[in-house]
């Protein structure tokens, strides 16, 4: 098989790339005080949030962007870009009927219808479209149980002491550079509160997209779980396909206290760019989890296939004695995509557990590093993790890096880390076709095996669909 | 049912087929022995249609269709097996997966429904008795941490689930002990058909005497330069090759 054939398979274009035309309603591009007033106002905001709002603004302004990553970008501009657009529409859907019709066939487009969602599916569906949450269903039978699950800004003004209580508090405002721009200029994003003892009964679910041209997208998202609470979350991420490159600076924070579970799973598929680069969302994330409470367990699933340049770190902070920490991940970078990404489990109260499981794929000249600390503290006693990364490498033009750290402060910590670097080779391609199977199912079928330990982590229906999106991402890199 | 007809291949720019000519019938079972480096597995390779062969004159009619321009996995669809001589390691994926896989692409072309797991688990069952395959083998990963002797027993057990009409036999016997040799040879010949044709690449004589093929070529320098029956191994046996090199096609 050669080489030309090989890249043949991951060529396939990015399939969600089209744009809805849709009035929308834009402040002008930039970032200032007044930029962040407006973005307030216009959510009819409670003062705290202004000032919380105001306070990252003034401490982004001192801080520089981060340089220690392993990807490569041009500089941003971050007076070019348009920090807040919303599709216009009439003042507060009630219900699905009032949204905008073009706005739900996009979803449909996307494969998201919400109102089948909502009967057949039993998956609750909130939609974030550019900067604003346009609908979310299955509301009612959520709020029987007490289940608060609805957009971010929806929530500020309904739960302002839930969210006073718990924002910031995992992620602080003076974090790192791109939590604190989206501090100071989130637009919206899911919030969801589960009350003590509550499961959740059915998986909760957000759609972003990026519609807007030269929007920013900075969403924000805070789950709690009180005590002996269970929910499942998942998110799913796509963009029109652009020349230019586009903001995606999200802010995550999980808190699970006593007896507590959290399953947060991501798919996302923004735009990568084109074969040479051109375009693509930049996409620079910040999530964590804080088991606060004792035998709370948090659990990030990350399935990353789109985005020009990936830069996320879900972690967890492991308080609680007794907690568990959780971080499957299967990276893509296909072309001239890159992707710098990992985990931190941070150890604090004892017996706590980690496990870290990435795998990395490379095709193209795609560029896939994990970056992942472990740090046992001091009073950890009887901590425990296991990592493991493995990096598939597909073709000859693309790398794999990997930079495990592991810091240990008490001696009691049982630690293990297992690598692998492997390639899809021309002989293991020829093998199966000699056996009847064609290279593109070769690939996959390969992929899939490497990236089986972490689909399983999946809820069912979207393993199917990750599994989709794999194959679509790698098709053109072998044949 | 398979016709070459002056076949040249290079390998890396080096000349290694020489204007080679080989006619095969179905039901019929020919050895190919030869030196080292004489050729014999690049033949094996350029019939499958590996990449990196390159055919630069001749012919080959395989069921009267010009092989050659059929893409790897087309052959092996239209019933082309070749067992490797080093078969690769597949992580992650299932022995049981991949054949499934393999199974129904051939069904597949032939038009015929996909086999069900329940089918094909039985199919499995009766298959792995042919060459004493274990259970455990078939579920783990294609090959990965198969013993030598393991590795060989299931290029046999894909044979006998795949039933191609066209068998090649890489050196299946290289690197066998002799419990694990007669055992694959018992398979091989439990596969004898006379709907199926095998070509038998070897190096050594003793394989030939677990599986006796109706012809023997020996092939030298990129061509074949002696042909005849069984005893025609035995000959070979006795004089080693070099008695050959160098004769005229």
């Amino acid at each position: 098989m050669s080489t030309d054939a090989l890249r043949e398979i991951t060529d396939r274009e990015y399939q969600h790339g089209f744009v809805t035309d849709i009035e929308a309603d834009t402040l002008p591009p930039g970032l200032s005080e007044d930029i962040v007033r407006k973005i307030s106002a216009l959510k009819h905001e409670p003062e705290f949030m202004l000032e919380w709002r105001l306070t990252a603004l003034r401490h982004w302004l001192t801080m520089k962007e981060p340089t220690w990553q392993n990807v490569k970008y041009n500089p941003i501009d971050y007076q070019s870009i348009v920090y807040y657009s919303a599709p216009r529409q009439k003042k507060g859907p009630k219900s699905l009927d009032e949204v905008d019709p073009k706005l739900l066939e996009t979803y449909e487009k996307l494969g998201i219808p919400l109102r089948e969602r909502e009967k057949l599916a039993g998956v609750a569906v909130d939609a974030v479209f550019d900067s604003v949450s346009v609908a979310t269903t299955f509301r009612g039978k959520l709020a029987e149980l007490g289940i608060i699950f609805c957009s971010f800004s929806e929530a500020v003004r309904e739960h302002p002491e839930l969210v006073k209580k718990y924002l910031g508090t995992v992620v602080p405002y003076t974090d790192n550079f791109f939590a604190t721009l989206n501090s100071a200029v989130f637009s919206d994003g899911s919030f969801v509160y589960v009350p003590k003892g509550v499961r959740c009964p059915m998986e909760l679910s957000t759609y972003f997209r990026i519609n807007a041209a030269n929007t920013g997208q900075f969403e924000r998202t805070l789950i709690i779980a009180d005590e002996g609470a269970y929910v499942s979350y998942l998110e799913g991420c796509t963009a029109p396909m652009r020349d230019e490159n586009q903001l995606h600076a999200a802010v995550v924070e999980l808190v699970a206290l006593d007896n507590a579970e959290i399953k947060y799973s991501t798919v996302q598929n923004w735009y990568p760019g084109d074969k040479d680069g051109k375009g693509g969302i930049y996409n620079f994330v910040t999530k964590r989890g804080a088991c606060r409470g004792r035998k709370s367990k948090i659990s990030w699933t990350q399935i990353e296939t789109g985005s020009a340049i990936t830069w996320k770190y879900p972690s967890c902070i492991l308080q609680g004695d007794d907690s568990v920490g959780e971080f499957y991940s299967v990276a893509v970078t296909n072309n001239r995509q890159q992707a710098d990404t990992g985990t931190k489990m941070i150890h604090i109260g004892k017996n706590t557990k980690s496990t870290i499981v990435s795998k990395g794929i490379s095709a193209g000249f795609g560029q896939n590093t994990y970056r992942g600390l472990v740090k046992i503290n001091k009073g950890a006693d009887g901590a425990r993790n296991y990592s493991q990364c493995d990096s598939l490498l597909i073709g000859d033009k693309c790398g794999a890096h990997t930079f495990p750290y592991i810091e240990v402060l008490n001696s009691t910590a049982q630690m293990e880390h297992e690598a692998s670097t492997s390639k899809i080779g021309e002989d293991q391609v020829f093998y199966f076709q000699q056996r009847g199977i064609s290279s593109e199912d070769a690939v996959s079928m390969i992929v899939n095996g490497f990236c089986k330990a972490v689909f399983k982590e999946l809820p069912m229906e979207f393993a199917v669909e990750a599994q989709k999106l794999l194959n679509v991402s790698l098709e053109g890199s072998v044949g | 049912m398979l016709e070459i007809k002056n076949l040249h291949a290079n390998v890396g720019g080096n000349e290694i087929l020489k204007g080679l000519d080989l006619t095969v019938n179905t039901g019929e079972v020919h050895a190919i022995m030869g030196p080292n480096g004489s050729g014999k597995s690049t033949l094996a390779h350029v019939l499958a249609g590996r990449p990196g062969y390159e055919v630069t004159q001749g012919t080959v009619l395989y069921k009267g269709q010009d092989l050659l321009a059929m893409a790897p996995e087309e052959r092996a669809r239209e019933g082309v097996f070749l067992a490797f001589q080093y078969p690769v390691e597949i992580p992650g994926v299932s022995n049981v997966y991949f054949l499934k896989a393999a199974m129904n692409a051939l069904r597949k072309h032939r038009g015929q429904p996909e086999l069900d797991a329940f089918d094909f688990l039985n199919l499995v069952k009766e298959k792995s008795k042919i060459v004493d395959i274990d259970d455990s083998l078939v579920k783990r990963p294609v090959n990965e941490g198969f013993s030598g002797g393991e590795k060989k027993r299931n290029e046999i057990f894909q044979m006998a689930i795949l039933d191609p009409q066209l068998a090649i036999l890489d050196e299946t016997d290289s690197g066998l002990d002799i419990d694990a040799l007669r055992i694959v040879s018992n398979g091989v010949n439990q596969l004898r058909s006379p709907n199926r044709a095998m070509v038998l690449v070897t190096h050594y004589q003793r394989l030939l005497n677990y599986i006796q093929p109706d012809f023997v070529h020996v092939l030298v320098e990129g061509r074949i330069v002696k042909s005849g029956g069984k005893e025609l191994a035995l000959e070979l046996e006795q004089k080693g090759y070099a008695w050959l090199e160098g004769a005229p096609a």
